[in-house]
């Protein structure tokens, strides 16, 4: 048996550098920026990247460009690819424990409970993918010799901005029933608590959903959410995070008529979500045709 | 023989069924109230003779119609059983059968659209819309919404000119069906057919408040939007207006769903059947003088049938008829006010300067009203103006494309997102092309199609929503 020449007790720990999770990449801000994150306790973790306006907008071409071929995936491939994410972040579990005792101030048995949770949720929306067209659409008897049939279809690049005091099962929660139906999303993290949620685009990175369908931002809601409000480009704005800059990011969403979610004033992240967070970022398409010989 | 024209003798329908007011009050608490002091004159666009003189709501009546619907709400209609809600909606329905011929009239003769569209389409679609809803009154639990599904409370709706009877029952049905009660300002120049409406919600005895229609312009418009008494706003018109209401709305606790604008493109494939082709290009655009949300105002044609299908084309314009709305042979009716054909007139301005040709069949416009021929562009490109915005009139413009990836790229190619037509013999080119179109409804070999089960409703700019059929409750429901 070969002898390892540090002591496990001696030897220094690697590291993690948090960074943005950005088309399938993980870059730095742009901006070279960064800003110390520190425990619910006050302790210093790490640091996370700044994220800048700039680094908004590519967030949004990268989803934008990831939209439509996620789109067009079939709505099984999607829940099996929502489904691995869940393998995924199964297999971090000490890692998004730990994260999440440090940011949340829990205790493991709690922190247990919500890791277990944002695992599940993944799980439960791999189930939705293809069951929403069917319990959302339908064939529509017009009075007339048509076919008629309507359909639900996702709306397009989603603005999200993450709860800032649940910053892993929320987080979870905003971001898995808008990719589900086939939109793509730019995500702003908890701001005072942003590692899990890099340690979430890990666990994303590796679980075959194609670049840009998910991006995550770590930096200040003040300076991101409003380039992401009013950009033309996002056709829908989840304001979960929004805290009391919800209205001001409504007025400004106005400009492009992009869709909004607005905040609940208290929502229970435990709680079975149903379709309350799917429904929001979808459309509905009606198609027509005539019936004959 | 060759030189003799087939010629329509007149067959106007008579006006003799319509009986008018000089004067309109509002309809507040289930009576009208006296004509206020400020008045405005709405007038025949096919002849600029005044019909009526309406009144002008300004913020105090508007709160008290708000005020009446609070009251009818909390005491009245939110409390009483279903089903019996229900029944005053199938009461209102089947008077608007009974009254059809006189509503047909009426708005021909406020709108300026041929007796036979809104002898054939507004007024009966507008009953059936009552019908529809009314049965939904008592089956809220079964619509997926959950299993008692609660109201919101008082609607705030505010409808355009291009549809007047039909947009308000757009609005009224499902409101009233979930247990809304509303107050609703139909259009400055189109106000007539919602004052008739009020008369015959007091036919239908029901309780007052439930519904409270007043009339004015913008401002009369803005006041109930911004009223805080009201927990919905619904609007239908443009879509420079529909953001200025997101930004009134935003921050508060209101519900808010829009219809707006619309460009649509109309993609005729070279293997189409060309015949009704032609026919669904004509009805895309010219049905009711192109004020039409979702017209079919881009036509895309596959580039090796183009020549082909203009020239089928023109062949069936030369031969719409044009004049009389009244006139049950009409095919065009008059544009809708002074105020839209200068903005017809000066986007088909546009559309000369940038380079576009225009076409229009030699057809001699009546004297008086407003008018404006049905006119074709050719040499159209995506950076045109006229193939951008929407002009709302008789306009259409013709583009090109050689393959299905360029015919939807183009479709796609603008802010808007409501309507979309395909043209091909070849199924699963159909279903194909309807998938990646991103537009509320796609019709596929026929256009401008509506029923009440059918939800209607636009992606990007054209707004956020859907009014018909069971999705059309979500507007009006608290979920």
């Amino acid at each position: 048996m070969s002898e390892f020449p540090v002591p496990a007790a001696a030897r220094l720990p690697v590291r993690k550098t948090y960074k943005l999770y950005l088309g399938g990449g993980f870059p730095r801000s742009e901006s070279g920026r960064s800003y110390p994150v520190t425990s619910a306790e006050g302790e210093p973790l790490a640091h996370a990247a700044l994220a800048s306006r700039k680094d908004a907008r590519d967030a949004v071409v990268a989803a934008r460009r990831a939209f439509a071929p996620w789109a067009a995936r079939t709505a099984y491939n999607r829940g099996q690819i929502l489904y691995r994410v869940a393998e995924m972040m199964e297999g971090r579990r000490a890692q998004f424990v730990q994260e999440t005792i440090d940011a949340e101030g829990l205790d493991t048995a709690r922190a247990e409970e919500v890791v277990s949770a944002a695992v599940d949720r993944w799980v439960y929306y791999a189930g939705w993918t293809d069951k929403v067209t069917q319990v959302l659409g339908g064939t529509n008897p017009v009075s007339g010799p048509y076919d008629n049939r309507s359909v639900p279809e996702p709306t397009g690049v989603v603005a999200v901005l993450a709860p800032p005091k649940s910053p892993l099962l929320g987080l979870v929660s905003v971001i898995a029933p808008v990719i589900a139906t086939g939109n793509t999303a730019v995500v702003v993290a908890s701001e005072p608590h942003p590692l899990p949620a890099v340690t979430l685009a890990e666990a994303l990175a590796t679980s075959d959903l194609p670049g840009g369908v998910v991006n995550i931002l770590t930096g200040r809601l003040a300076e991101l959410a409003p380039p992401l409000a009013s950009h033309a480009d996002v056709n829908a704005l989840d304001l979960a995070g929004a805290g009391e800059r919800a209205a001001e990011l409504e007025e400004a969403a106005a400009t492009t008529l992009t869709r909004v979610l607005r905040p609940r004033p208290s929502t229970d992240w435990a709680a079975a979500p149903g379709l309350s967070r799917i429904t929001p970022f979808l459309e509905t398409k009606t198609v027509w045709h005539p019936v004959g010989i | 023989m060759a030189d003799t024209t087939f010629a329509y003798a007149p067959a106007p329908e008579s006006r003799a069924v319509v009986s008018l007011r000089p004067a309109y009050g509002l309809f507040i608490d289930g009576a009208f109230t006296p004509p206020t002091e400020r008045l405005i004159t709405t007038v025949n666009p096919a002849d600029e003779e005044s019909l009526a003189e309406v009144s002008v709501a300004d913020e105090g009546d508007v709160d008290r119609a708000v005020t009446a619907a609070r009251r009818a709400f909390e005491q009245v209609w939110s409390p009483m059983p279903p089903a019996e809600r229900g029944k005053y909606l199938f009461r209102i329905s089947r008077i608007i059968q009974e009254r059809a011929r006189e509503l047909a009239v009426l708005e021909s003769l406020d709108n300026g659209k041929p007796i036979k569209e809104s002898r054939d389409v507004d007024i009966p679609l507008a009953a059936a819309h009552f019908f529809y809803y009314a049965g939904w009154a008592d089956k809220l639990a079964h619509a997926g919404f959950g299993a008692a599904p609660r109201p919101l409370g008082v609607a705030a709706q505010v409808i355009p000119w291009n549809f007047p009877l039909l947009m308000l029952a757009w609005k009224i049905a499902p409101a009233l069906a979930t247990g809304n009660t509303v107050v609703l300002k139909p259009a400055e120049t189109t106000p007539l057919t919602a004052l008739l409406f009020a008369e015959i919600c007091q036919q239908a005895e029901l309780p007052p408040g439930v519904v409270n229609i007043v009339t004015g312009a913008a401002d009369t418009g803005r006041a109930l939007i911004a009223h805080p008494g009201t927990d919905k706003v619904a609007f239908t018109g443009s879509t420079e207006v529909g953001r200025e209401i997101a930004r009134t709305v935003a921050g508060t606790r209101k519900k808010l769903t829009l219809e707006l604008g619309g460009k649509g493109a109309n993609i005729v494939y070279d293997d189409a059947p060309l015949d009704q082709a032609v026919e669904g290009i004509v009805n895309g655009i010219f049905f009711n003088q192109g004020h039409v949300c979702c017209a079919g105002s881009r036509l895309l044609v596959q580039e090796s049938i183009a020549e082909e299908v203009l020239h089928r084309l023109k062949e069936r314009v030369s031969r719409l008829r044009l004049g009389d709305p009244l006139d049950k042979n009409t095919d065009i009716g008059a544009i809708n006010s002074a105020e839209q054909l200068a903005r017809i007139r000066a986007l088909a301005q546009t559309g000369r300067d940038e380079g576009s040709q225009d076409w229009a069949p030699d057809c001699e416009l009546p004297a008086h009203g407003y008018w404006f021929a049905p006119t074709i562009f050719t040499g159209v490109t995506q950076a045109h103006r006229i193939a951008r915005e929407e002009i709302f009139g008789p306009v259409l413009s013709v583009l090109t494309f050689r393959t299905p990836d360029e015919a939807v790229e183009k479709a796609n190619n603008t802010p808007y997102g409501l309507s979309a037509g395909v043209w091909t013999e070849k199924g699963s080119r159909m279903l194909w092309t309807a998938g990646r179109l991103r537009a509320g409804v796609v019709w596929s070999n026929t256009f401008n199609k509506f029923d009440p089960t059918s939800p209607f409703g636009g992606y990007r700019e054209s707004g956020y929503g859907r009014e018909g059929g069971r999705h059309g409750l979500e507007a009006y429901l608290d979920v």
